[in-house]
């Protein structure tokens, strides 16, 4: 089992303000919008050292992703704040017309999705996020699961043109991916390799996957953990050669099993080489307030959960 | 006095060129829907004057389309639906060739039932139809204009029914705030929508106050069908601009205008004529520059 080492719990948001403060000093393109949250999309930094480049643009999230659309053209690279809920659902039509049909350069960074938003409860927490975006053609959805990798991913949509969502979240998580380790769009990485079951998580869930595969190495079930940090496009390519040698697969993911990253990967299974898979998401509920941990246990979105999948679909077998 | 004369002469091949535009404009809008037996011909007709005055008379455009349009004029429609008078306007300017609005809505065509930047036509910057999000868009390219010290002008035009979706408030207020001066935005009031009138369908109240209290510089236009005012408030608003307002032109038109059975009702709003009520309306209209 490789080791991972967590360096010191961080939230990925901070990961997201800490890239967006580097653009600001390496790329004059970049513009940024926030709808009256910048302290916790943590963009402080970059306001204040671009204060020309950054527009507050108050409680208005429709007219934000409109002024962000208007924004590229004469080649700027916004990059818009607030809470995933905020980003997606409240502003569909807005991100659907001025942004996606119309193919604007725009990055829509969306913080505390899922459920781990916590206290606020669910008419802040959003489990449907991703289904949204990824149904929106062209769009990218990348999902990152620590500090490094959100900021590393921050950085590199910058070099990508087209719309992009990145979804991170508010609480501290174990920091352990390589903080030089390039962030490739569409690109998975195998973190750990395995051949019983494969484990692919996304977000906050790639850490409970390698924690998993820790306790199940102790049972002798040798678990090949994947960390797909780009739900779309999809990395079809590590998916298929992953379960071609395990032939079973758990998906993990804090969000709905409707529209979630489980649902793209077995659209990837049926049509290529049917295996039997699990879910590990939420089952088509809201969320609720109370402590990230709790909430996260509650829903079943933790290592014994997936260690329950593992187990389960490797019976199916 | 002989110099004044040819003054007088070019003005008036001038505004006989616009006139000329204006009727063969009106054949394209009403031919292009009669056409497809669809789309929207009273709000094309009746922005027929303000789409010529506008590229013809008003912006510094490029010959040459860039999607960032820098320094050069930009133009956004918001009203999206009044697709026909954007889409013979940009032909009849040299944007793309005429003939190609005889595809406006037939499939694999460029000219969309509703404007839009995916089948890169060029004079299109972004993709409208569903209300409201013009202004927005138009706000941040001006912004961009800012931040690439551009001095150019950034235009749009909305339409009054379209007024009551919410987020051009919110576009409103951002604009006033941040002192964006840079836009000129017009206001289609033809006080006309889908189910009837504005005022039946949802009244949008006192528009010079409304836009006034939010903080912009409002101009009203009473002869929103007569294109020498049109220019003439144009180029007031544009004697306006960088004053640290953001301005806006209140231009009442008249919805079908030109057709005298479309003109008066909100009928025609998004019906298109059929083959014998074109011919009426074409006998209205002469063939002036050859139709497509």
């Amino acid at each position: 089992m490789n080791k991972f080492e967590n360096t010191g719990s961080k939230d990925t948001r901070s990961g997201f303000g800490s890239g967006l403060l580097e653009l600001g000093r390496s790329n004059p393109n970049v513009v940024a919008l926030c709808a009256d949250l910048t302290g916790s999309l943590k963009m402080d930094g970059f306001m204040k050292e671009n204060p020309e480049r950054f527009f507050q643009v108050g409680v208005a999230e429709a007219n934000m992703i409109g002024i962000a659309a208007g924004l590229t053209i004469g080649g700027k690279i916004p990059y818009t704040g607030t809470f995933a809920n905020f980003s997606t659902g409240r502003v569909y039509d807005q991100i659907r017309q001025s942004i996606a049909y119309s193919n604007k350069n725009v990055k829509i960074c969306a913080s505390h999705s899922g459920i781990t938003l916590g206290e606020d409860g669910a008419t802040h927490q959003i489990l449907e996020d991703i289904g949204l975006m990824k149904m929106l053609p062209g769009m990218v959805v990348i999902n990152p699961c620590d500090y490094n990798q959100t900021k590393a991913a921050t950085i590199a949509i910058s070099k990508h043109y087209g719309p992009v969502y990145l979804r991170f979240g508010r609480p501290s998580v174990p920091n352990f991916t390589d903080p030089n380790l390039k962030f490739e769009i569409g690109k998975g990485i195998i973190l750990n390799p395995g051949s019983d079951v494969t484990i692919i998580a996304t977000g906050h869930l790639v850490w409970e996957a390698l924690s998993a595969a820790e306790h199940l190495e102790k049972n002798g079930v040798y678990a090949e953990v994947i960390n797909i940090h780009t739900i779309k496009p999809i990395d079809k390519k590590i998916i298929l050669n992953s379960v071609k040698k395990t032939k079973a697969i758990v998906s993990a993911e804090e969000h709905n099993y409707h529209g979630g990253l489980g649902e793209t990967v077995s659209r990837i299974l049926s049509q290529n080489y049917p295996v039997p898979q699990e879910f590990v998401a939420t089952n088509d509920t809201f969320g609720e307030s109370g402590k990230p941990a709790e909430l996260m246990a509650k829903y079943r979105l933790t290592k014994e959960a997936i260690i329950d999948s593992c187990e389960k679909v490797i019976r199916r077998n | 006095m002989f110099l004044n004369l040819k003054f007088v002469i070019s003005k008036m091949k001038e505004k006989t060129k616009l006139q000329k535009l204006i009727f063969q404009t009106r054949r394209d809008i009403l031919r292009m829907v009669n056409n497809v037996n669809s789309g929207h011909p009273g709000g094309s007709l009746g922005c027929t004057e303000f789409f010529i005055a506008l590229y013809h008379e008003i912006m510094d455009v490029n010959k040459n389309f860039t999607m960032d349009g820098k320094n050069e004029d930009i133009f956004f429609l918001s009203n999206g639906h009044i697709s026909p008078v954007f889409y013979s306007t940009l032909a009849r300017r040299g944007f793309f060739p005429v003939s190609e609005l005889s595809t406006f809505r037939l499939i694999n065509s460029r000219l969309q039932g509703h404007p839009t930047t995916h089948e890169s036509l060029p004079g299109i910057r972004i993709a409208s139809g569903s209300l409201g999000q013009g202004l927005s868009v138009a706000l941040g390219a001006s912004l961009s204009k800012k931040i690439n010290n551009d001095n150019k002008l950034v235009y749009v035009l909305l339409g009054d029914g379209e007024l009551q979706e919410g987020q051009n408030w919110e576009a409103a207020m951002f604009a006033s705030a941040n002192k964006v001066d840079n836009i000129i935005a017009t206001v289609d009031l033809n006080g006309k929508q889908i189910d009837g009138s504005t005022d039946e369908v949802l009244n949008l109240g006192d528009l010079n106050n409304k836009f006034s209290s939010f903080g912009w510089e409002v101009l009203q236009l009473k002869e929103g069908n007569n294109i020498e005012s049109i220019i003439n408030i144009l180029k007031k608003a544009k004697t306006l601009t960088k004053k640290e307002k953001p301005i806006i032109v209140l231009m009442e038109t008249e919805m079908g205008n030109g057709v005298d059975y479309m003109m008066g009702t909100h009928e025609w709003h998004g019906k298109a004529p059929n083959d014998e009520l074109l011919v009426k309306a074409l006998d209205q209209n002469p063939e002036t520059i050859g139709d497509y």
